[in-house]
């Protein structure tokens, strides 16, 4: 037996349009249905008094299925050909079971919608294919059912194929096949039959041996949700294990972590059980190991430099609304569970509710209950690094949680960031704050020279940037050779300094960047001075303390201004003959022992997440 | 190069076996890195055997972080249990035992009687007091789709409640690899990393990893009762009904399960890809060719899975 490829089919419908006699008839032919599933399908048959065996009943395996005569969930169903492996994901097709047809979808190479070649293109048609499209599958088979009782005819099937395919203008289908079929007969199921010469195509079977599939995966935008970090103290082995989502990576490729924002290169891939992969791509389980000990754990993500994904806060997306109890309404708060990351949400807004039949918009629309899709806002408590669905269905994908239940409410398809509010009315001299595309903060980070504020408020600054968020650091340096090149150090000259940097930070808060200054700024006043500008502008500001010992900062010395200053070679400095004021109530007191540089920045981000 | 390792790299196809195993691979470390005690449901039988050889595999090079358990119906065939061990000891994980016989013997369930008593209902009490003992949030059990009509609705996490009870029709929609296994305490999450595996992909696996099994999956000789269709081990568990005598048959076992219920096949099939060939072109369910516990009702395999079963 040669290795065979898997396909995923999703196939959408009810009773009436002989779905459940299709899949029988698929599974039957193909043997895959088992003389012991299908005596217990006749017994059950003939105990319900039916006329003929349903072979819906080898697919409804609850209870209240069979006894209803419904499909209520998806079933999963396995056949094998000699050139493929395939798994059906069987949906009930009435609106109220959208929420089955739209789980089942999103594993889905091909979606099969059946269609009466009688009644023709229908409500229930428009709704599947709409579905298979906004879920991504990219192809989509258009099986017209019945054609013995529209005599074989051609014409016929021609009428119902021009209608969808008019229709399937307006979705985002990549490839569309039409097959006419009797499911009952068994014509261009399996095999051909002779009652349709007519029809130049393949068979149903056929085709979905032959449907080319393997370019539908991103092999371009190369992403790698770290999910666990294997570590092996035995083996000295520490690698980060996933599932490649997009693109290809190989050993000795550069490659960038996000949230850090740091780059190292692959020192080496393995598949599952220590076999080298030269090549990893989707949807492979592999481990990395880096040329670099980084601070990696479960939730970061592993791209190119060059490639990366979008980063934020505030993202637009398609929704599917999955509760029976609740609604979705704009202020309502959820769990969003996005790669391997699961973050507090809020949802910021609804642009619009879309009728799944005729894909009409309702922008008057407040909530979404069961079933409904709609457009959301979404924002988010930590920033995802995300790629817009229609790209990258990994990395565009997220359900949302109810945090109390654990209840999975609905399902969310990236479709870009979210872009300020552009209802607002335009004012060339004047943009409000509401209207920038992210909101600014000030974090000022106030210590002893060497307290280590300057490696901090670098560290916070990369990881700032690496999530997407505008940031720019001020301190000492880049100020005092320029804006700040007539001021010297005497008391006044100083004080005029740390004025001046707090008006520039507020600037810079106010324009929606976040302003990482570092300065020693020793005076309690000089610095409830920056505080009040900031608060009289309604921006946020963080007053941190990076609070290191004398003794310390003595010892690291970085710049050697102790030692002069012990030496009496220069005056006035702070710790030794001028004092540090420490402040009352800053909003974070770093010290040493609250870890490492990185760790302190990411408590500082941890706190710039709250404030929103 | 085995068939399943055959992954044609230039072209960035992924053979169907090796989906399959970077499926479950991804499900375990899912488990993993979200649940505090998750546990893997052992019993020697060949998709327990399939599953840990894939957990190996998954947090390689360091062993699979969890424990196994395995429910013992103290009806075992002598050769499983020997397996059992020797597997459990050979990959480092401790083996964790739950026994029906405590349950028996402190009076929580009363044993069957007759030539047709099974305790395999009776596991259930044993399971999920074992759970509980242990503290286990996440249970990794072998079960497949394509087993029974009631699997092929189960979700790959699939939520019990405190009872250790299941809900199907309050099952939580399961989209994209994305799998939601929030709980509170005394719930728990089980985790069917098999899910997608039918019984042909789990020997032609077996086959081309070289898996190590029970010897009673390979044809052999042995007494045997006929009942009901089905061939039963002629074991000192069985009390047989009069009329029925025990004769020897070369055969070997789709499933093993409680030696008083599972049945056997006949067949010459010895190696792996004997019985690859012999799965490839039978008509038959294993359940349904083998496992009387399976014929109680059209529901048998739901109304149990309800109360908690694996």
């Amino acid at each position: 037996m040669p290795a065979t490829t898997l396909l995923r089919l999703a196939t959408a419908g009810s009773v009436d349009d002989g779905k459940s006699t299709l899949i029988g008839r698929l599974l039957y032919d193909s043997k895959a249905v088992f003389l012991d599933q299908l005596d217990a399908v006749e017994r059950t048959s003939r105990a319900r008094g039916d006329e003929q065996t349903d072979l819906a009943l080898l697919t409804d395996g609850l209870r209240a299925e069979r006894e209803q005569g419904i499909t209520i969930d998806v079933a999963h169903r396995y056949f094998a050909t000699p050139a493929r492996t395939f798994i059906i994901a069987d949906t009930p097709g009435h609106i109220q079971y959208t929420r089955n047809m739209v789980t089942g979808a999103s594993t889905a190479d091909v979606a099969l919608i059946l269609v009466d070649a009688r009644t023709g293109v229908i409500e229930q048609t428009r709704r599947h294919a709409f579905l298979a499209s906004l879920l991504g599958v990219s192809h989509l088979v258009l099986c017209v059912n019945k054609m013995d009782l529209v005599d074989w005819s051609g014409e016929r099937f021609a009428e119902i194929r021009e209608e969808f395919t008019g229709f399937a203008a307006k979705l985002d289908v990549r490839d569309l096949a039409f097959i006419p079929i009797s499911a009952l007969l068994g014509d261009n199921v399996v095999h051909r039959g002779a009652n349709m010469p007519w029809y130049e195509g393949t068979p149903l079977l056929h085709h979905l041996e032959q449907v080319h599939i393997a370019s539908d995966r991103n092999l371009i935008d190369a992403r790698l949700p770290v999910q666990y970090v294997t570590r092996s103290h035995a083996k000295d082995f520490r690698g980060y294990a996933g599932t490649v989502a997009g693109g290809v990576f190989k050993p000795g490729d550069e490659v960038l972590v996000l949230p850090s924002g740091l780059s190292t290169t692959v020192a080496a891939i393995w598949g599952p059980g220590g076999k080298p992969v030269a090549q990893a791509f989707p949807p492979q389980a592999v481990t990395l190991q880096l040329a670099d000990h980084l601070d990696i754990s479960r939730g970061d993500l592993i791209c190119r430099p060059a490639n990366r994904p979008q980063a934020g806060r505030d993202l637009d997306a398609m929704v599917c609304w999955f509760a029976e109890d609740a609604r979705l309404t704009p202020g309502s708060r959820y769990l969003l569970q996005h790669t391997t990351r699961t973050v507090p949400a809020e949802i910021r807004g609804l642009d619009y509710r879309l009728d799944v039949n005729t894909l009409h918009r309702d922008e008057s629309a407040e909530s979404l209950s069961l079933n409904e899709i709609g457009r959301v806002r979404v924002h988010t408590r930590k920033p995802l690094f995300f790629d817009p669905y229609r790209r990258l269905r990994a990395t565009g994908s997220f359900l949302l949680i109810e945090e109390s239940t654990g209840a999975t409410v609905g399902a969310g398809m990236i479709t870009g960031p979210s872009l300020p509010d552009t209802q607002v009315v335009w004012h060339a001299t004047a943009v409000g704050r509401g209207e920038r595309a992210t909101r600014g903060a000030t974090v000022w980070l106030t210590g002893l020279s060497g307290s280590g504020k300057s490696t901090v408020a670098v560290e916070l600054e990369r990881r700032l940037v690496a999530e997407g968020r505008p940031a720019y650091l001020l301190d000492g340096d880049n100020l005092r050779h320029g804006l700040n090149a007539d001021l010297g150090f005497s008391a006044a000259d100083r004080a005029e300094n740390v004025r001046r940097v707090g008006e520039v930070a507020r600037l810079f808060a106010d324009a929606g960047v976040v302003a990482v200054v570092s300065l020693i700024s020793p005076y309690r006043a000089d610095r409830e001075r920056a505080r009040a500008v900031h608060e009289a502008a309604g921006l946020p500001f963080l007053e941190v303390f990076v609070d290191t010992p004398l003794e310390i900062c003595e010892a690291r010395d970085p710049k050697g201004m102790y030692a002069k200053a012990r030496a009496g070679e220069i005056r006035g400095f702070t710790g030794v003959d001028d004092p540090y004021e420490a402040p009352e109530q800053p909003a974070l007191v770093l010290r040493p022992q609250d870890g490492d540089p990185a760790a302190m920045a990411r408590t500082i981000l941890g706190l710039l997440d709250e404030i929103g | 190069m085995s068939q399943h390792e055959k992954s044609t790299a230039s072209s960035y196809e992924l053979s169907h076996s090796d989906t399959l195993e970077a499926e479950s691979a991804h499900i375990f470390r899912e488990v993993a890195a979200t649940f505090e005690r998750p546990v893997l449901l052992f019993s020697g039988g060949k998709d327990s055997v399939v599953m840990l050889h894939l957990a190996a595999k998954a947090f390689w090079p360091a062993p699979p972080p969890f424990p196994v358990l395995h429910i013992d119906t103290g009806h075992n065939f002598d050769e499983v249990i020997e397996f059992r061990d020797r597997t459990a000891e050979r990959l480092g994980l401790r083996l964790i035992v739950a026994r029906v016989q405590d349950d028996i013997d402190a009076g929580r369930v009363v044993e069957e009687t007759g030539p047709r008593a099974s305790r395999n209902r009776l596991q259930t009490t044993t399971l999920l007091r074992a759970i509980r003992e242990g503290g286990y949030d996440a249970v990794f059990g072998g079960a497949r789709r394509d087993e029974e009509k009631a699997r092929a609705k189960e979700r790959v996490f699939s939520f019990r409640d405190a009872d250790g009870q299941w809900d199907p029709r309050a099952q939580r929609p399961e989209l994209w690899n994305l799998y939601n296994g929030r709980h509170r305490r005394g719930e728990h999450i089980r985790v069917f990393p098999l899910s997608n595996w039918t019984e042909l992909d789990i020997w032609t696996y077996i086959a081309a990893e070289g898996i190590d099994l029970p010897p009673l999956y390979y044809a052999h000789r042995r007494p045997v009762v006929r009942r009901d269709g089905m061939l039963l081990a002629h074991t000192r568990f069985l009390t047989t009904d009069a009329g029925e005598e025990p004769f020897e048959a070369t055969v070997r076992f789709r499933t093993v399960g409680d030696a008083t219920c599972t049945g056997c096949v006949e067949s010459t099939a010895v190696t792996p890809e004997q019985v690859v060939a012999e799965v490839a072109a039978t008509r038959v369910t294993e359940r349904g060719a083998t496992r009387a516990d399976d014929r109680i009702s059209e529901a048998g395999m739901e109304d149990r899975k309800r109360e908690g079963y694996f």
